[in-house]
């Protein structure tokens, strides 16, 4: 334990300056700072989520009962299409890479800066004009085609709110982009010397596989949905079947930037996990080179995995095989991770705070949608659920159990770093017993459901399924009632909350090597590597307390320079 | 009294064990499977489920116990014991979802053969209901334009026969067209054009699908079958229905603002009534060819020449309306 507080005390040095808690108006303007530029991320995804909560409940409230009795069924359909793109371009994505990708990195490869801070800042700056865009489509009648687009519905299914769709996920895929540019020269360019790729944390290796998949993916979804903008306003034919076009044709394009968006969805949280396991465990992470290298081979894997999505679609009997294949390869660097976080926590000394609560939850809920991934590969299967309420189920364990609960996770553990201020335990404990009860109330029933036929996307349904629809509502209502005591708890902590010192959890990555919340550049002094992310359980008691802070200090430096 | 480790942790496997493959047994999920195909399908969902069940017991079992056993006691400020990692552990559990999935994988394949996903020969029938339809005008006007040369030369897409019938013509050859909001059958043989899908038991049947507006999807869950119906292509399903009964025909892919109300029904009934009911269509349908004989379909738009249909489908003028609108 001394050696914790050796390192903590080292790189903070003697500078006497305090954080000022910082000019809030700084979060409004065009600050080149990563740490800025994070919450500024972390902040606005987080009130784009309430928003697309908000569309979840509606969606929810019209299925509370078999007719379509709440709002219009064109309405209904906007709702649900605008609910998935929030979640998944307004809030999963930039909240998961730009929002800790950008507050993480520099602090924990010990750099001053991300590569491009400028860039930086205009991809944030992205964001909200886009979710503004889309929000505003509702004045015009929004997108009502699903998340998906699929042409030719998407081509006649009211135009104005179509267009302003694409554009608006256009620039959000932009703004994806740039951000993936900048942590892959971060990354590989800016670490602190001596420190090689495999003494980076594991969130590291996580954001150089999804900045990697960024950046080979989303081109093709922009090409998709600029020639589907050009099929919509300009009369081509590109996947208008009228015209000779093929709509199966967007259905590659389309997935082939929106599988890979489910790896860009859940890696950062696969890498936030592994840092904070650890940490909350008080022991070293399980298979470091396994966790690492899985990352990579699930970014490869997730490029070649397409068209599972489209197994009841025009795609041949080969094509079938050899995709449900590839899909069932991934369970096993997936299955390779949650085993190693099993065993990180095997044996260690649990702290059950709300941010290993909800790394606990992540694990345990996201292998309930990797099991029901594993039949959604098999084609068989696949043709009976697929477009039903079990894909529904499937894809919300591993969005909400998987992604929402890591990103809690992360939000918790990284919120004294942050603010400088702690959270409350027992209203973040609360917080997490909600979820974890609304979340499954809402989402298992809907296994039965999509199996005993069920379809989604629908604004009524068979009378028969009205009982586990009431449950998933009822479900819903809770996870909405969740988010209170979270927004309350954080605002309130981040103002009044108690003083949160450098290291409060005595975590060994070096961004808690620096004051709590960091200054501009991030370190007072230049940082030292004194140890591997993880080394956990090495008690230096002895050595330590016969030895000066100043002594052990100009011993290091002696070693590494 | 104290028991070893190794016998509670053999025990608690076994257990683990039975469990999963009780459950895998009798997940009481899926619907009722009326087809040949169908429990083919079901044998599958259930081995998988057995082993998800054990997967599931297995990490929920180490986290509820890491809860209890694992908890940090207090002032306790020492850290966990630092291992890293186990080479054969994780050489292990790298390998045992490894062979859990080529097994998963092997039997999925050979699943998907028997239903006849794999028939190569399928591309053959497709276009053949084309020259058959010289009574059914309607179907004519429906798949016009669809007819685009995509169409020809094409691998099977969908389900098509099973190894053992491959290369045999169906029993029954049915054109399915689904439109914003409806699902329409023709029976190429006979001319007769329903909204409800007639098909006896026993018997093989292939659908050949198609769409006129829209992507739809065709899914009846107690055939365990799905086959989006794609306008420009043509899709096909090959079953056999196995037991009487009336089953949902439901769209599984968003089509509109009635998507979901875009349902009807398949009546899976003996030769005989098949045989009755298609009686009685004939002579339906007769009437209406004799009326439509007085104008010509090329004058009328497809909304127009489809409205006699559409009442007999039992879709009234209100319900049209609203389909206009929208």
């Amino acid at each position: 334990m001394t050696q914790l507080q050796v390192t903590d005390s080292a790189n903070l040095g003697n500078t006497a300056e305090t954080n000022t808690g910082g000019d809030w108006r700084k979060y409004f303007g065009f600050s080149t700072d990563h740490k800025v530029i994070g919450i500024q991320y972390l902040v606005t995804t987080f009130v784009f989520y309430l928003i697309g909560g908000a569309l979840a409940a509606a969606v929810r409230t019209e299925l509370a009962t078999p007719d379509s009795d709440f709002v219009s069924r064109e309405l209904y359909n906007s709702f649900f299409t605008i609910h998935a793109t929030i979640m998944i371009f307004l809030w999963i994505v930039p909240a998961g890479t730009g929002g800790f990708g950008n507050y993480l990195i520099p602090l924990m490869i010990g750099a001053k800066d991300m590569a491009f801070p400028k860039l930086n800042a205009v991809a944030f700056w992205m964001i909200p004009p886009g979710g503004i865009l889309l929000l505003s489509s509702f004045f015009v009648g929004a997108a009502g085609s699903g998340w998906t687009s699929y042409p030719p519905l998407s081509l006649i299914n009211g135009q104005a709110g179509e267009f302003i769709w694409i554009l608006s996920v256009l620039l959000l895929g932009t703004s994806s982009i740039l951000g993936a540019v900048n942590f892959l020269v971060t990354l590989l360019k800016m670490r602190l010397p001596g420190m090689g790729l495999h003494q980076m944390p594991l969130f590291c290796w996580a954001m150089l596989s999804v900045s990697a998949l960024v950046l080979v993916s989303t081109p093709v979804l922009a090409g998709a949905l600029i020639l589907l903008s050009f099929d919509l306003v300009a009369g081509t034919a590109f996947f208008n079947p009228t015209g000779g076009g093929d709509p199966v044709v967007y259905q590659h394009m389309f997935w082939f930037y929106s599988h890979p968006a489910v790896y860009i969805m859940i890696l950062p949280m696969f890498g936030m996990i592994s840092d904070i396991l650890p940490v909350h465990a008080r022991k070293p992470i399980f298979g470091y080179r396994a966790i690492a290298y899985s990352s990579l081979a699930i970014s490869f894997l997730g490029l070649i995995v397409w068209a599972h999505h489209m197994f009841t679609s025009g795609t041949p009997a080969w094509l079938r095989m050899f995709f449900m294949i590839a899909t069932m390869v991934i369970a096993i660097p997936t299955g390779i991770k949650v085993f190693s976080w099993l065993a990180t926590i095997w044996g260690g000394k649990l702290d059950l705070n709300s941010a290993m609560l909800f790394g606990m939850g992540f694990v345990s809920m996201f292998v309930i949608g990797g099991l029901s991934g594993i039949m959604l590969a098999s084609v068989p299967v696949d043709i009976h659920v697929h477009d039903t309420y079990f894909v529904v189920a499937h894809l919300h364990y591993v969005l909400f159990g998987g992604s929402v609960f890591g990103l809690y996770a992360g939000l918790y553990h990284w919120f004294p770093k942050m603010t400088g201020r702690m959270v409350n335990e027992t209203w973040g404990r609360i917080h997490f017993a909600l979820t974890l009860i609304g979340f499954n109330l809402c989402f298992l029933p809907m296994h039965k459901l999509g199996l005993e036929g069920m379809p989604r996307r629908v604004a009524e349904y068979d009378p028969k399924f009205a009982g586990l629809n009431l449950m998933a509502t009822v479900g819903a209502y809770i996870l909405a009632v969740s988010t209170i005591p979270f927004v309350i708890n954080a605002v309130w902590s981040w103002m009044y909350g108690p003083k949160a010192s450098a290291n409060p959890w005595k975590a060994l990555t070096l961004e808690w090597m620096t004051s709590s919340p960091p200054p501009v550049e991030n370190f007072h002094e230049e940082p030292i590597l004194w140890t591997g992310p993880y080394d956990y359980g090495i008690d230096f008691e002895e050595e330590g307390e016969e030895k000066s802070v100043e002594e052990l200090l100009a011993e290091v430096k002696v070693d590494v320079g | 009294m104290k028991i070893p480790s190794n016998i509670t942790t053999l025990i608690a496997g076994i257990v683990l064990t039975l469990v999963s493959l009780w459950y895998g047994q009798n997940h009481n999920l899926l619907p009722e499977a009326v087809s040949e195909e169908a429990p083919l399908v079901d044998g599958l969902f259930n081995m998988m489920m057995t082993v998800a069940t054990g997967l599931f017991l297995i990490v929920q079992c180490v986290l509820i116990y890491s809860l209890f056993k694992f908890r940090k006691r207090p002032n306790d400020p020492t850290d966990g014991p630092p291992i890293h990692g186990n080479v054969p552990l994780e050489i292990l559990w790298t390998a045992i979802p490894a062979v859990i999935i080529l097994i998963v994988g092997i039997y999925s394949f050979e699943v998907y053969n028997s239903m006849g996903g794999l028939d190569p020969m399928a591309a053959h029938g497709t276009m053949a209901h084309h020259s058959k339809m010289s009574g059914a005008a309607i179907a004519a006007t429906l798949t016009d334009e669809t007819d685009s040369p995509t169409t020809n030369n094409q691998l099977a897409l969908g389900v098509g026969a099973s190894p053992e019938e491959q290369g045999q013509n169906p029993d029954l050859n049915i054109n399915v067209t689904g439109l914003q909001f409806a699902w329409i059958f023709n029976y190429p043989d006979s001319g007769v054009t329903a909204g409800e899908l007639h098909v006896p038991v026993g018997r093989e049947v292939k659908l050949n699908i198609s769409a006129n507006d829209v992507i739809h999807a065709f899914w009846v869950p107690q055939f365990r079958l799905k086959q989006d119906a794609i306008p420009g292509r043509e899709t096909q399903l090959r079953f056999t229905p196995k037991i009487p009964g009336t089953y949902p025909v439901i769209c599984a892919e968003l089509c509109g603002s009635y998507h979901g109300a875009m349902k009807t029904q398949v009546i899976v009934e003996t030769p005989e009534e098949f045989d009755t009911w298609m009686q009685s269509q004939i002579a339906a349908n007769q009437e209406n060819l004799n009326q439509a004989v007085a104008v010509n379909p090329a004058n009328m738009s497809n909304s127009e020449f489809l409205t006699p249909y559409a009442q007999e489908m039992g879709i009234n003028s209100d319900t049209l309306q609203q389909l206009h609108i929208h």
